[in-house]
């Protein structure tokens, strides 16, 4: 029976992991569907880690970072990765434990291998986020970032949130011990027995888009394109932060019943404001920056301010959405 | 006596807390026992792994020692009326707990007032340890911290799993952490078998060995060796390549060390030894392994989690991940020659340097400036700088901030610019000095090997320190997120040992001229302070390298310092022979002497309001032979040390003035200085003060610190 010995293709290999979190709790979400650098971006994590709501989730997100893109050339760099993110909001007692028994689940025979938890923690300036936590490191591989967020939207978080991010390619290629990604196994025909490699997949992606991000994408739409999104999320967003400039005293949390009754029904009511639809023209924003940066089109000056003009929206989407919540409760 | 357990199960401690936690745990530990009275000088050891910190100790008293405490009551006035006890001294009694007839009487400034001897029993050392352990493990000094529970009552280092607290067979009953303490500890993850009792302290190392951990630091570190020689011996003439701070990292990562030699193609060898090392050590952590010449060998050993590898898999494991390493690199390699350093000198116009201070390729620009000016001062009689590859290494020194290589090897700055540099043709003084720019990056690291390396190591540091200071961002006590203090010392150190003839003062009023007309230069608002903030500030700096890194003692460093810090080279000079001279008796008498010369003065100065002002001396109107005889040596000897210390032949100036001693002595025995007549006082004041002048220009003798008064 050599099938039973083989290890898992890259889709049993998802599968696998989402059916292990699925029997621990964790619903099952689908890859978002805007461009996202890390599974951290998603909303499923950036919006669903703030509030008090408890919330447990897994997916796989495809993670697109234009500037390492290599033509398809690279045997372990992607322009687009997969992530399979699970996210426990708050996390057990036992978190690492079954963090491990999902590393079992996949046919990793732990008691073979080498093991660490080496200090790793975690930052992304641009959302306002960072955590504390570790690299998995399994014979030498990074195979997860294992995170306890601690702050997200420049907001503190209670209760924290543990965040398991795998690399899916590279843990694939370890497990059936390819040394290029591209060699890795895919699917494999139950029936006849024939292979789909992830080349077949994905290699035709890979190559167009770093000739895309590298070569062609127009420095001067994207601008464009960064600029509209922006006042898009301005526009959506505005409101609240202007409100609550004019409305706080100390800078505490405004409450939506408050701006609705200040601004006397001229908006829709907070409950209704559409928040998570800011929170995708934020997601471009972030995902056009990266393409000019992969660009070369950012220069010193302007490197810092764009980074702080998309913070600015992530902070601003993550206060809307935590105020939302308040309403909600 | 009892036997005493503390063990604190974690999540994985980040490796390079673990020594200091564990150490501090120690101390704590002993100072609370102290503190308690469980122990007058107790006997414990620490221990730890990434999962745990433990403290076990013996001979703790089983509870404090009763104390027997006076306590003063009501006024004896108040206490009794006619011989007989008041209703005070009756509460008093009551209160105290003895019988009003064994109350006593204690006199005090005050008057005489009632007394009691009450005895206060001692706590059990469970009870004491049951309050106290919570408070010590709060307080335990992490450089990072984190929350991890609903209601963030806590921060920790990382979630806390498990706490052991054994007083011999007993458990300590506390929490922390929303842990329970008990008896229960855990093994190695995977060796062991998840939970285990502990019954009492003296089991806690077998137990713990039985559950595959080697709690003890210092056995685990006895193993690793071990291995590491053991796993060496399949390769004929290898040997390992020695990094202590690696050995410390992996003895912090592994409860249950074993080490596995892997080999990788030859063929990478043809990357340069720094890319590999790099690869190997800082992002790998592998030893590197090299032949009996130092030469790499295509080996590495890494330390494992584990008990052993019998079929090859972990090996294997570690051999693909360097691969692909190795494989990025030579990627980077390749693709990173393809553009030229020299052409890479435009791309520094988009790197940050520091965003106030604009780019790197203003930063080049401004060294380029730098080195052409200074590069004339520092031409020695046996060879010229070579200036023009001066002048092209600061150009290029940047630049390999663009490559791909450095962006992934961020520790590789400047080496790979040297390497790259050395790769494309530039001549090898060029490439050393981008080479070795960035150095020395601590007090024991080497500096540039050459003089064009440490100019411009000299002119990058400086530039750093003096746009920082332009801009009011001067470190001040923990606060140094530039590394400017490093930055410094490098200065000290390189000007030192290259023996660079360089004030600065002028150093540092070049450097700011070449930020003249930048944007940075409209946000220098420090610029009132500036100078006197980087002379503070090096002499710091000078102080810590002439103590610290030379060794001498802080009242010869202060002597010299007084009387100049602004050049290095000189300011070495002068300590090593103030140093030698101060063994001889006379240089004793001397300091004593200019204690006393300076008091004086100092006196009256304070007489006049500060507003002493001295005529020249005039020799006419010394009366006395002793104050003749000073006046004629020092003005015999005063232009004979000026010429010395002009030749910098300190020590000879120093037996020059020593000469001084006999005359001096006998002035002091003889002559009274603060005499009624003004004429003679005043004159006899200006002998002193222009003895002081003349004399303290190699060192401020009253500094050194006298047996005698």
């Amino acid at each position: 029976m050599p099938t039973m010995t083989k290890a898992l293709t890259f889709q049993d290999l998802i599968f696998t992991l989402q059916k292990f979190w699925a029997d621990r709790g964790c619903i099952l979400q689908q890859p978002y569907d805007v461009e996202v650098g890390a599974g951290t971006m998603s909303p499923e994590t950036f919006l669903r880690v703030l509030g008090p709501k408890p919330y447990s989730v897994a997916y796989v997100q495809p993670s697109r970072r234009p500037a390492d893109g290599r033509y398809g050339e690279n045997p372990n760099r992607l322009y687009k990765h997969t992530q399979l993110q699970v996210v426990l909001k708050p996390p057990p007692d036992n978190v690492q434990d079954l963090y491990l028994e999902s590393l079992e689940a996949i046919g990793i025979d732990l008691r073979k291998h080498d093991l660490k938890f080496e200090e790793d923690n975690w930052e992304s300036p641009t959302l306002g986020a960072w955590g504390i936590g570790w690299q998995v490191m399994l014979d030498g591989l990074e195979i997860t970032q294992f995170t306890y967020f601690q702050q997200c939207g420049g907001l503190d978080l209670e209760p924290i949130s543990a965040e398991l991010t795998y690399g899916l390619e590279r843990l694939c290629a370890f497990l059936q011990d390819v040394n290029s990604v591209y060699d890795i196994v895919w699917a494999r025909d139950p029936r006849a027995g024939k292979e789909v490699l992830y080349r077949d997949v994905r290699y035709e992606e890979e190559l167009q888009f770093s000739v895309y991000n590298f070569e062609m994408a127009d420095v001067e739409r994207l601008w464009k394109h960064l600029n509209e999104y922006e006042a898009e999320v301005k526009h959506l967003l505005g409101m609240h932060l202007a409100e609550r400039e004019s409305l706080t005293q100390g800078g505490g949390p405004v409450l939506p019943e408050t701006i609705d009754r200040m601004t006397g029904g001229t908006l829709p009511k907070a409950s209704l404001r559409p928040v998570l639809a800011a929170f995708d023209l934020c997601l471009k924003c972030s995902h056009l920056f990266n393409l000019l940066d992969a660009r070369g089109a950012i220069s010193v000056t302007e490197r810092v301010g764009v980074i702080a003009r998309i913070r600015a929206l992530a902070v601003g989407v993550a206060k809307a959405y935590v105020e939302q919540q308040g309403v909600m409760v | 006596m009892a036997d005493f357990l503390l063990e604190i199960g974690l999540e994985e401690i980040p490796a390079r807390m673990i020594d200091d936690a564990r150490e501090e745990l120690a101390r704590r530990f002993a100072a609370l026992f102290v503190r308690e009275r469980l122990a007058d000088s107790p006997k414990l050891a620490a221990y730890s792994t990434p999962r745990r910190l433990a403290v076990l100790a013996t001979g703790l008293a089983a509870s404090q020692p009763d104390v027997i405490e006076q306590v003063t009551g009501p006024s004896t006035k108040v206490a009794y009326k006619d011989g007989k006890p008041t209703p005070a001294a009756e509460a008093f009694a009551r209160k105290a707990g003895v019988e009003v007839s064994k109350l006593e009487c204690v006199t005090t400034p005050k008057g005489e007032y009632l007394s009691a001897s009450v005895t206060k029993k001692g706590r059990s050392a469970a009870d004491v340890l049951a309050e106290e352990l919570p408070k010590e493990i709060a307080s335990i000094n992490w450089p990072k911290n984190m929350y991890w529970r609903a209601g963030k009552p806590e921060r920790f280092v990382r979630p806390v799993r498990w706490l052991v607290a054994l007083l011999d067979d007993k458990v300590v009953p506390f929490e922390f952490g929303g842990v329970k303490s008990g008896r229960d500890s855990q093994g190695h993850r995977r060796l062991g078998n998840g939970k285990f009792t502990i019954n009492k302290p003296s089991e806690y190392i077998t137990s713990l060995t039985e559950a595959h951990v080697i709690v003890d630091q210092a056995e685990r570190r006895r193993k690793i060796d071990y291995s590491l020689a053991a796993a060496l011996q399949s390769v004929a003439g290898a040997r390992l390549r020695k990094d202590m701070s690696l050995l410390d990292t992996v003895v912090n990562l592994t409860e249950w060390p074993a080490a596995v030699l892997g080999s990788f193609e030859s063929e990478y060898l043809a990357l340069p030894e720094e890319v590999l090392v790099t690869v190997m050590r800082d992002h790998q952590k592998y030893f590197a392994v090299e032949d009996a010449g130092g030469k790499l060998l295509p080996h590495f050993i890494a330390v494992l989690n584990t008990d052993g590898d019998p079929d090859g898999l972990v090996r294997h494991g570690h051999e693909r991940v360097l691969r692909a390493r190795f494989n990025d690199a030579r990627f980077f390699w390749q693709a990173d020659q393809k553009t030229k350093l020299a052409d890479r000198i435009e791309m520094l116009r988009s790197v940050t340097f520091q965003k106030d201070l604009g780019s790197y390729y203003d930063k080049a620009k401004r060294l380029a400036h730098l080195v052409s000016i200074g590069g004339a001062d520092f031409d020695h009689p046996k060879h010229r700088v070579k200036r023009n590859a001066m002048y092209e290494a600061a150009w290029l020194a940047k630049t390999d901030l663009t490559t791909e290589l450095v962006k992934e090897f961020t520790e590789l700055q400047g080496i790979v610019g040297g390497l790259y540099a050395r790769a494309q043709g530039h001549d090898q003084a060029v490439a050393d000095a981008v080479y070795d720019h960035y150095k020395p990056e601590s007090m024991d690291d080497a500096v540039p090997r050459t003089i064009e390396g440490a100019i411009l190591a000299v002119a990058d540091k400086a530039d750093t320190i003096a746009g920082m200071f332009a801009l009011g961002m001067v470190p001040t006590g923990s606060k140094d997120p530039f590394a400017l203090r490093r930055a410094a010392n490098g200065i000290v150190k390189i000007v030192a040992e290259h023996h660079l003839p360089m004030d600065l003062g002028m150093l540092f009023n070049v450097c700011l001229v070449a930020y003249k007309g930048s944007e940075a230069e409209k946000k220098f608002t420090a610029l009132d302070k500036y100078m006197s903030n980087i002379a503070a500030f090096f002499r710091e700096r000078l102080e810590f390298y002439l103590r610290d890194g030379k060794g001498h003692a802080y009242d010869e460093v202060n002597a010299v310092l007084a009387a100049d810090s602004a050049h290095i080279v000189d300011a070495l000079a002068r300590v090593q022979a103030v140093a030698a001279a101060r063994k001889s008796a006379d240089f004793e008498s001397i300091s004593i002497a200019f204690k006393r010369i300076k008091n004086i003065l100092k006196q009256a100065q304070d007489k006049t309001g500060g507003k002493l002002t001295l005529p020249a001396f005039d020799p006419a109107l010394a009366k006395d032979a002793e104050e003749k005889a000073l006046a004629a040596l020092a003005a015999e000897i005063a232009p004979k040390v000026e010429e010395m210390r002009h030749h910098r032949d300190y020590a000879a100036a120093l037996s020059e003035i020593a000469r001084l001693r006999p005359a001096l002595d006998a002035f002091f025995d003889k002559v009274m200085v603060m005499v009624d007549d003004e004429k003679i006082r005043s004159n006899r004041l200006s002998l002193l003060d222009s003895l002081l002048k003349d004399f303290s220009t190699i060192a401020d003798f009253s500094e050194i610190v006298t047996e005698k008064k």
